[in-house]
């Protein structure tokens, strides 16, 4: 056989492979009952409004607050991780390994019911602010590790130049070193931004107020009342709106970045 | 001997016994070595003879192992000496530019002369416009560094360095990185500056340079200087075995 007619046949087997898998699928599932339990129009309808002005809304929120909470923390461990004085960088590493090492699921069980227990604390915003306060100091150490990454990776002839200009060591790093460190992380930033997006959805577990739940508290909840799958389809869709324009803006701003480099 | 201002009337740059170690590697092997004011003093050797090494010991990028480097008078290596404000007085210009990316032009230029000079911006631009006008780049001030060629990028670095009033100016093998055709717009930058009586120390392969435009050339080689004295003396009739042998591979 010619070397072209055994590519063809190749990427023909490769064709019949995906439709005949498609196929067995589509033949396999049940299509009344995926209807009436994953895309019923009225259990859709009565999700309605609240899914947007309360859970969606609480979504974005709380990732925002844990987003904006985890980088000035993270900012903040790099530095000190990148400390001359050792036990900062051994607090530093120690807290890292620590919260990296845990299941996020764990430390806002930890934060919303031990911690109050143990010091007698009262955390502000109930369950749902001690849940945030979790996942800020759980994305704090994974961005950390990013923001020193990036601030390595900026040449060393950077802060030479600042330096030998008479720039001290404070403001080389806020003028010269974390503007182009930024840069650098802002794709590693994103999935961190879309890893904590979905990472709200463990706040369920501190429980929260019907006005305080976040997408999947409400789906959860509405699959029980209506005995019927479709809030979770519908969550599931809110999600992809909230992070595919999400990815998109940033893969945008790194284009405009590229200039800059 | 040592004071903490400046003092015109010393060498603008005296070094004493300087030796530098990276490890167990000793690179400077006790080097004296000056630079008077308004002196244009060129270093030549080959690769690894330790004359970057010396260059990045009087600003203190590199941290010398033992001996003293005195800029104006004032004891560089002294704990108690303010190195940033000293070093707003010697200008550098490396042989990578390292031109801040994410600025403009006229932000390089004036970054450093608000945060370390304390300058005000209008100050700060007004010089630095001077500056970018006295390197043939008036109109590049809203570009980004890397829509700029190498010469250009170099002579915005000479620019950004200049607009500090440096007392003096130290060039690290400034044309190394560029392309061939570009070495010459930043030399003649380098030529007005030397015409102006800008003490300047020169790290450098350029020999023309160093004959045309130096005061003094030293020749080092293996962490020493071998040889130094008038240009035309040093590369036209050099005394020492390994200056020739460095000299006829070069010219």
């Amino acid at each position: 056989m010619k070397p072209s007619a055994r590519r063809r046949l190749f990427r023909g087997v490769l064709y019949a492979v995906f439709v005949i898998v498609l196929a067995a699928v589509l033949f396999a599932a049940d299509w009344e009952a995926i209807q009436t339990n994953f895309f019923n129009p009225e259990v859709a309808a009565a999700t309605f409004p609240d899914v947007i002005v309360v859970a969606a809304k609480n979504t974005i929120i709380y990732t925002a607050i844990a987003f904006v909470g985890g980088l000035v923390l993270g900012l903040i461990l790099a530095l000190m991780k990148l400390s001359p004085v050792a036990p900062y960088r051994w607090v530093a590493t120690a807290y890292v390994e620590l919260f990296r090492g845990l299941p996020a699921l764990l430390v806002i069980f930890g934060f919303a019911f031990a911690v109050p227990i143990a010091f007698d604390w009262r955390p502000p915003g109930g369950s749902a602010g001690a849940g945030l306060i979790a996942l800020i100091i759980v994305s704090g150490a994974y961005i950390a590790e990013t923001l020193r990454a990036g601030i390595e990776a900026v040449p060393a002839g950077q802060r030479e130049a600042a330096r030998s200009l008479g720039m001290n060591p404070s403001w080389t790093m806020v003028s010269v070193v974390l503007p182009q460190a930024f840069r650098i992380v802002t794709p590693p930033l994103t999935n961190e931004l879309v890893i904590l997006i979905k990472d709200t959805s463990l706040l369920f577990i501190a429980g929260m107020a019907l006005n305080e739940r976040e997408l999947t508290t409400f789906a959860r909840d509405s699959v029980s009342q209506s005995a019927n799958a479709t809030p979770l389809v519908i969550a599931a869709l809110m999600y992809l709106i909230i992070t595919l324009p999400l990815t998109q803006l940033v893969a945008r701003l790194e284009r405009h970045n590229k200039r800059g480099r | 001997m040592a004071t903490n201002s400046p003092q015109k009337d010393r060498p603008a740059i005296e070094v004493r016994d300087l030796c530098k170690n990276f490890g167990d590697n000793e690179v400077l092997k006790g080097i004296d070595f000056h630079v008077d004011q308004g002196e244009v003093v060129c270093v030549i050797g080959p690769s690894g003879s330790g004359k970057s090494t010396l260059l990045r010991c009087v600003n203190r990028l590199e941290e010398p192992t033992s001996g003293t480097v005195l800029v104006e008078g004032v004891d560089i290596t002294d704990p108690e000496t303010d190195l940033d404000k000293i070093r707003t007085r010697i200008g550098m210009v490396f042989q990578q530019f390292n031109l801040f990316p994410h600025l403009s032009v006229l932000r390089n230029l004036t970054l450093a002369q608000q945060r370390a000079k304390r300058r005000p911006k209008a100050e700060a631009v007004e010089i630095a416009r001077k500056n970018l006008a006295k390197v043939g780049l008036a109109n590049r001030e809203d570009a980004y560094p890397s829509q700029l060629s190498g010469g250009q990028q170099q002579r915005v670095a000479i620019a950004r360095a200049l607009s500090m009033n440096p007392d003096m100016m130290l060039f690290d093998e400034p044309t190394s990185a560029l392309d061939p055709e570009l070495v010459g717009d930043v030399l003649g930058v380098m030529r007005q500056l030397a015409d102006e009586g800008m003490t300047m120390m020169v790290v450098t392969h350029e020999m023309g340079f160093a004959r045309e435009v130096g005061d003094r050339v030293v020749f080092m080689d293996g962490g020493v200087v071998v040889e130094q004295g008038d240009p035309k003396e040093v590369l036209g009739n050099p005394q020492h075995a390994r200056t020739q042998a460095f000299l006829s591979k070069v010219l």
